[in-house]
């Protein structure tokens, strides 16, 4: 039994504007899904039918139990308001398990959610201008933004009123109710920062001959087979970036492949088609797009209520009551916990004065308490008054002043959501894996938090030398969990010695996000519970091998290409010297390498069918 | 005093024997009326420290582990009579643990044979924080004739259970939160977690309408037979029985023993295997 806690009250005394939001939700549809849930339940709607459905309304099935769902919340941008985690955090009370997840595309996932009561945590949504539709299915999933949009330093403008106008557009969208397959939109700040090369379209916005606009990225994606996303032309221009979209959409409509369901995102029928031949496909497409769409359609796309909600007079400056200069300075395990947090969690912001903080989860997760917390700190301490949900499934906290840092930190503190690191590879991702997802193999989600919870321990995100680098998990090779862009990435398999099945990864070295983002190459497998010695082993090698301020993504980096220096110069030299932490004894020998985390029982390797697809 | 009058006409639910007859929940308009007018018996069931600090005016204590403490339904009675309590009178029950401790309570009273019992629609922090009345006066009232007159069908133990989860027309209702109930159950129950019918913004219960809803969309009919049960001393599946009844199922049972009895029975169980679910939680 537990009391529900009520949140602290709010100051407001530091907020300066509070946004109206855009209504994604409708009351209707929570009344069609219930609807519909009880003609399946008679046996009037086939199980086909009602799977397609369920999924355009953002209900996954749970791992191997249909009657549950995992219930996906669409944040567009990945923007949230104080009373949209409120409800969220009543709703995972009612009706889940009492904790929320943030997932890897700034979606809010509730997870075991019985079916029938699907129709009301859409209902409870509704009230809070959020929605679950075409969060999953062949549709356009959450647009996602570059957490640090409006923020970033190296931005030369604002991308969230375009993700925000994007999504609004093709949300309910005839043109894009059944695609081949799901198709994904990700906006960046800067070439630094997002994950415009892992997306179907991936825009970075930029400024020609004074001209806003955007480098387009198109065909790239994570899975069994993952890509690189190329680029469209030198720079679109923001009056084309519509037809663009539209025409992209439109070939991947009428071209993608509807039969194979392994290769049907549209990166593999840029692959098969060529780039040359798409790309002019899709140029040809937008002339059509421009000539033929008309003005009403054309009208819908608007950024302008977006750019006015985000024109809110936010500060450009503000006042600096004290110096943070611990943000610059190293630390280690001995320093204060406060300045340790200060170093690994919070980073200034272009306007002067102002800081962004984040609030370090465990593989996303966040008890519905804590979640309240977050609304009131939010209320209280954010003169934006929103939160960010990051792909590293953390939250940001934007536009704090420097000196309420202090409190800030003591409010995290006393609801054990101050843990430093969020910044630093101690930061692990980890997808739903087994506790959710019929796919998987492995118990990534727990393997990402015992990674955390040990590289914290070990004070490694102290280490400047490895705060750029990253760990990123996923149960399967699907890549939820984003292990191709991770400087050190994990999915989740299995390994037969005899007769006994291992849990075990693969591990892969030197992927990246960003606008030069590149893709990991695959080193070895490693036993499930081996896979933090393993890390840590990584890091003593590099500490003996690294020359002068080398980081450790840049000696991943030059090994993977085969140009290391040191001892190690290639990907046969690191896995000899790790083969004796990965190596997989007999069941006899080692029977604790025989179970995955989570677990007592004997690992076996079940998996239903997928259901990213409708 | 004329508003106070018009509640109480307006209502017009006085019983035989010319008391106030209760419906499920009492709202706070309706028992302050009934205080200021001393026709009302008000049960608290939080720890006697916390009664003797300050409590509902007229409110008498009767901590739950004393009721529970109490083996016979005659021991029961006794209690009632202690408390001053007469067949007919009405009783409003409440706590300050979002109303399971005062449901489970409020449920003996009737499994007695106290039909006329309620609980408050709010705990005592929330009444307190309304601002309404509160005294430290510990109340002593002379003790009254009680009968005896067990509601068997409100109860349901073990091998009514056992019976009952064969029985399409029988719905088993757990009502602990879903990581417990997918980790292990009864098998065939259903999960409501109290959670979901309670916990409501400024009241123990959602309101009717509502829970109506959820049972609907549950596909639960107001005619089934519904059994609830929980972890171990049937406080959950308590608040569960009180809103199922405000949902207007007529017939609805509560596994007073719960889950605890039924394990330590060595009864069968059902759980959810094949996923790692708690790994979810961050508790």
């Amino acid at each position: 039994m537990k009391k529900s806690s009520i949140h602290a009250s709010s100051k407001q005394s530091n907020v300066s504007s509070q946004k109206s939001t855009h209504k994604w939700g409708r009351e209707e549809e929570t009344e069609i899904f219930a609807q519909k849930v009880k003609l399946f339940r008679q046996g009037k709607l086939s199980e086909d039918d009602f799977r397609r459905f369920r999924l355009q309304h953002g209900a996954y099935g749970s791992r191997l139990h249909m009657n549950y769902s995992m219930v996906r919340i669409k944040i567009p941008s990945g923007e949230i308001m104080p009373e949209q985690l409120d409800k969220i955090a009543s709703l995972s009370e009612a009706f889940s398990i009492g904790s929320a997840h943030v997932s890897t595309r700034q979606n809010i996932q509730l997870h075991w959610v019985q079916l029938e009561d699907v129709s009301e945590v859409m209902r409870g949504l509704v009230e809070v201008g959020l929605t679950t539709r075409e969060a999953c299915g062949n549709t356009v999933r959450n647009v996602m933004c570059s957490h640090l949009a409006g923020i970033c330093p190296d931005e030369v403008f604002d991308a969230t009123p375009y993700a925000k106008a994007i999504a609004q557009f093709f949300i309910r969208n005839p043109m894009c109710q059944n695609l081949p397959r799901k198709f994904k939109i990700n906006f960046a700040c800067c070439h630094k920062h997002g994950l415009v090369r892992i997306a179907d379209i991936g825009l970075v916005p930029s400024i020609k001959d004074g001209m806003k606009g955007f480098k387009v990225y198109l065909g790239g994606g994570l899975g069994a087979a993952s890509f690189i996303g190329h680029l469209l032309e030198d720079f679109t221009p923001e009056n084309k970036l519509l037809s663009t979209s539209m025409a992209t959409i439109r070939l991947f409509d009428r071209h993608g492949n509807r039969e194979n369901m392994a290769r049907n995102r549209m990166r593999y029928l840029v692959h098969e088609m060529g780039w040359d031949k798409f790309q002019r496909m899709v140029l040809k497409e937008r002339s059509i797009v421009e000539m033929t769409t008309a003005e009403s359609t054309a009208r819908l796309f608007d950024i302008k209520p977006a750019k006015e909600e985000d024109d809110r007079q936010l500060p450009k400056k503000a006042h600096r009551m004290i110096k943070v200069p611990i943000l610059s300075e190293r630390v280690n395990m001995e320093s204060p916990a406060y300045e340790r947090w200060l170093h690994t969690n919070v980073i200034a912001q272009k306007q002067d004065g102002y800081f962004t903080i984040f609030v370090t989860l465990e593989a996303g997760d966040i008890t519905a308490n804590q979640l309240r917390l977050l609304a009131g700190i939010i209320r209280d301490f954010s003169a934006e008054g929103t939160a960010r949900n990051t792909p590293h499934q953390n939250f940001a906290i934007r536009y704090v002043k420097a000196n309420d840092l202090p409190e800030f930190y003591s409010k995290l503190a006393s609801i054990g959501l101050a843990n430093s690191g969020a910044l630093t590879i101690a930061s692990a991702v980890g997808c739903s894996g087994t506790t959710s997802c019929n796919l998987a193999i492995t118990n990534s989600h727990r393997l990402a938090k015992e990674v955390q919870r040990k590289l914290l321990e070990l004070g490694i995100d102290t280490d400047d030398s490895l705060r750029d680098s990253t760990i990123k998990i996923s149960g399967c090779p699907n890549s939820c969990g984003q292990h191709e862009i991770a400087t050190i990435g994990f999915f989740g398999g299995a390994s037969r010695i005899g007769s006994a099945m291992a849990p075990t990864y693969t591990m892969l070295f030197g992927g990246s996000a960003g606008e030069h983002g590149e893709l990991g190459r695959t080193i070895m497998r490693v036993p499930a519970k081996r896979v933090i010695d393993t890390i840590r082993k990584i890091i003593e090698i590099y500490k003996q091998e690294k020359r002068g301020s080398e980081t450790l993504s840049q000696w991943i980096n030059m090994i993977t290409k085969g140009e290391g220096i040191g001892s190690i110069k290639d990907i046969e030299n690191i896995k000899a010297i790790l083969t004796p932490v990965t190596q997989l004894p007999s069941i006899d020998q080692d029977p604790e390498l025989y179970t995955d985390y989570g677990t007592d029982t004997k690992f076996s390797a079940k998996t239903a069918r997928g259901e990213c697809a409708a | 005093m004329e508003m106070e009058n018009n509640i109480i006409a307006r209502s017009n639910r006085y019983n035989d024997n010319n008391n106030f007859q209760l419906s499920v929940i009492c709202d706070a308009d309706t028992l302050r009326t009934l205080i200021r007018k001393k026709i009302v018996r008000v049960v608290d069931v939080r720890k006697v420290q916390e009664y003797e600090r300050e409590h509902i005016p007229t409110a008498v204590s009767l901590p739950l582990a004393q009721l529970l403490a109490k083996n016979t339904p005659s021991e029961i009675v006794e209690c009632l009579e202690s408390l001053g309590i007469s067949d007919k009178m009405p009783v409003v029950v409440y706590d300050d643990t979002f109303g399971a401790l005062a449901a489970r309570v409020a449920w003996t009273f009737q499994y007695v044979g106290h039909d006329n019992t309620a609980l408050l629609e709010m705990t005592f922090s929330q009444w307190k924080n309304s601002g309404l009345e509160i005294e430290k006066k510990i109340n002593v009232f002379q003790k009254a004739q009680h009968s005896l007159n067990v509601n068997q069908g409100i109860h349901a133990d073990a091998s009514y259970v056992e019976i009952a989860k064969e029985r399409p027309n029988k719905i088993l209702i757990d009502s602990r939160e879903r990581l417990n109930f997918l980790t292990e159950h009864i098998p065939g129950a259903k999960n409501i977690p109290y959670t979901m019918i309670g916990l409501a913004n400024g009241s123990i219960l959602r309101d009717s309408k509502e829970i109506k809803r959820l049972i609907n969309n549950r596909g639960i009919s107001t005619d089934s037979e519904v059994i609830t049960y929980c972890g171990s001393a049937g406080t959950l599946s308590g608040l569960t029985y009180f809103a199922l009844k405000l949902a207007g199922i007529k017939n609805v049972k509560l596994y007073s023993r719960s889950f605890k009895e039924w394990k330590a029975l060595g009864k069968p169980k059902e759980e959810f295997k094949d996923a790692n679910y708690w790994d979810l939680s961050a508790e």
